[in-house]
């Protein structure tokens, strides 16, 4: 078999492709509550039901989604421009050490919520630079130095959390103290469980396409990803692009640590991410890396979580089911994406 | 400093360090033979996260250790199957199915771990392997200790001299280096690259479950989720550091697992009293950069590695 380009393919080919994708990974749930012995349309429903079905199930799924907004931006940027930041998870802890850094008594209202917000955006960029700089220097693949920085960022916030950043409060726990009121992300609505980070997220989103669409740098990081040598041929900085590409990146992953720190937990500990930096690349595939498509399946990717949580207690389906079904969806959307473009021929 | 001497001449220590390097042999290799065919396995984690699961519940269900080993490998070889097929005839983005492979096959594992014991707060454990005697070597003073190692260790080496042999010294491993560097070549030659890529990958991904059982089969006698931990990236920084040569990727499998050997018996000596312990657990990792970028001026890369081939496409 081989593959050939189809010219004009059609609207039906583009929308219906994605679709049977999403039908397909729907399936694969069924077949889960199949195997797991339990009703899969029963299994459907409380997934619904849990992500959706109540006022408080709503705000938990938005609150959930909240950090996979940025996470999802961050790598959405950055594959934009063939820059495989696979480092978001390291990058969201660097944001949420600088909200306790500056959040603890540090500095006071009215500055600290900005002053820490920018910090955690410069401590998550120079954590990408590294890697970026050693790819355009040296040549060294961007996706294993971003994850292995993974892996020592997470020692760090241990060592930071027994160490140096520990409650003495804490009764043991390895928790970092409780930042202060003002260091603190209000709620939108007086009442409702759902802190500004949503808001400020959704902000984010709309920031990166307009920079996407309005600006020269949205150009280039587009062209650079495209066709590099191209890029390089038009005189365009790739190099350049690239850093300034990673510093948005690392930028975007760190307020996703900021806001969880700040609006929801308050405080800083080694579980502060079920892994969010990484299911952001799941995020910003579904949405065919569109910024503002993110913010739409980040809120999809969390109500799976959160259905699926609620789902588990009652059904007894391993609640991993959500992670098994959202990895199935990357790797059909991926396949329904290219077949939109390609046909299989014969030969 | 004497300290260091101490712990470089005991047998216990090369003993473990041999035990360390096993599985991180297994899983190098085959990521290096999906890198020669021009292929980027980043399933590799995940992959070591099915092999490690699968190999030890086969066991638990009452499977010899052996059987547990090609439970293990078949499981691999399953995924290994998902990811040519995406990355191979369809030639999607390696990394993003590579990714999607590694995400899968841990949830997957996490999924049927639940499913299967759903009560238990701690991991049930097995009998693993335990250390062969060889009559003769297992006497030497020294060395015989140094060498006590399972049959899964022994069989790590066994597979780097067979990767290594099959690769410089069989047409099939001349066509599979081939198909990494020049597929259209291969193509002319009327072999199909669609086929040999595929396949190696789908053997490179066994070999890296087997890594992975080698986990819970000889190194530990569970099944954690997080007892992977990194091991897949590290070795894909070995075969960048072994410069996609077997023997030298065995080479850095043992200095790394000397690196880290050596890193937790110093945090029993007086600098593990001064420096926090979590230094010593990022050395592993830092080590990994470490060697990336000191490899990162040759040029020894596949040519076609990460390049999808479609035919009559030029």
């Amino acid at each position: 078999m081989r593959l050939e380009a189809i010219p004009n393919p059609s609207a039906a080919r583009k929308i219906g492709l994605p679709a049977l994708a999403l039908l397909a990974t729907l399936g694969v749930a069924m077949l889960l509550a199949l195997i797991a012995g339990a009703n899969p349309f029963a299994v459907l429903g409380q997934i619904a039901r849990g992500a959706l079905g109540s006022k408080l199930a709503i705000l938990e799924t938005l609150n959930r989604a909240t950090p996979l907004i940025f996470t999802g931006l961050a790598v959405a940027v950055a594959f934009r421009a063939k820059l495989w930041n696979i480092g978001a998870e390291a990058q969201l802890y660097a944001g949420a050490i600088m909200a306790v850094v500056l959040g603890t008594g540090a500095l006071g209202s009215p500055l600290v919520l900005p002053v820490s917000a920018g910090a955690a955006m410069l401590a998550g960029a120079a954590l990408l630079l590294g890697p970026v700089l050693l790819k355009t220097r040296l040549g060294v693949d961007e996706v294993v130095t971003t994850l292995l920085l993974n892996f020592i960022m997470l020692l760090f916030v241990s060592y930071l959390l027994e160490g140096p950043m520990k409650d003495p409060m804490g009764m043991g726990w390895p928790k970092s103290p409780a930042l202060i009121p003002e260091a603190r992300l209000p709620r939108i609505v007086e009442g409702l469980r759902l802190h500004w980070g949503f808001a400020l997220a959704i902000i984010a989103a709309v920031a990166v396409w307009v920079i996407q669409t309005r600006t020269t740098l949205g150009f280039e990081i587009r062209a650079v990803g495209q066709n590099p040598e191209a890029a390089r041929f038009a005189g365009m900085p790739v190099n350049a692009v690239l850093v300034k590409t990673a510093l948005l990146s690392g930028g975007l992953a760190a307020l996703a640590g900021w806001s969880e720190v700040a609006g929801l937990k308050g405080h800083l500990s080694s579980d502060l991410s079920p892994g969010f930096g990484y299911t952001g690349i799941i995020v910003a595939m579904l949405a065919l890396l569109h910024p503002l498509g993110v913010v739409v399946t980040a809120i999809f990717v969390a109500g799976i979580f959160v259905g699926s949580d609620a789902m588990s207690r009652a059904a007894g389906v391993p609640t991993y089911i959500a992670d098994m079904l959202l990895a199935t969806a990357l790797l059909f959307m991926v396949l329904a994406i290219l077949l939109t473009r390609v046909r299989v021929v014969r030969g | 400093m004497s300290e260091i001497v101490d712990i470089l001449i005991s047998a216990s220590f090369w003993a473990a360090v041999i035990r360390i390097a096993s599985p991180l042999i297994l899983a190098t290799m085959g990521e290096l033979i999906c890198e020669r065919a021009g292929v980027l396995n980043l399933g590799i984690e995940g992959i070591m996260v099915i092999g490690a699961f699968t190999g030890w519940m086969a066991v638990y269900q009452g499977m010899p250790l052996w059987g547990g080993v090609a439970v293990a490998m078949a499981a691999g070889m399953l995924f290994g199957l998902l990811h040519s097929v995406l990355t191979v005839p369809f030639g999607l983005s390696q990394h993003v199915v590579g990714l999607g492979v590694t995400l899968l096959a841990t949830a997957s594992a996490s999924f049927a771990y639940r499913l299967m014991l759903p009560q238990v707060t701690s991991p049930p454990k097995i009998t693993p392997f335990q250390p062969l005697y060889i009559p003769g070597l297992s006497d030497l003073p020294w060395l015989g200790a140094a060498l006590s190692q399972t049959a899964l260790t022994w069989f790590a080496f066994a597979v780097a001299g067979l990767v290594a042999f099959t690769l410089y010294r069989t047409p099939l491993g001349l066509a599979v280096r081939a198909v990494g560097e020049n597929p259209a070549a291969v193509e002319a030659q009327g072999l199909s690259v669609t086929g040999l890529r595929m396949g190696a990958v789908i053997v490179g991904s066994g070999l890296m479950a087997v890594g992975g059982a080698f986990l819970t089969l000889s190194a530990f006698s569970s099944f954690f989720f997080e007892m992977v931990n990194g091991r897949g990236w590290i070795c894909i920084a070995l075969v960048v550091f072994g410069a996609w040569k077997p023997g030298k990727a065995v080479l850095g499998a043992i200095l790394f697992a000397a690196f880290d050997a050596l890193q937790i018996r110093l945090q029993q000596t007086a600098l593990g009293a001064v420096l926090p312990y979590q230094l010593f657990l990022a050395l592993p990792f830092l080590l990994s950069i470490l060697a990336l970028i000191l490899m990162s001026r040759r040029a020894e890369v596949p040519a076609a590695l990460m390049v999808p081939y479609n035919k009559g496409e030029r």
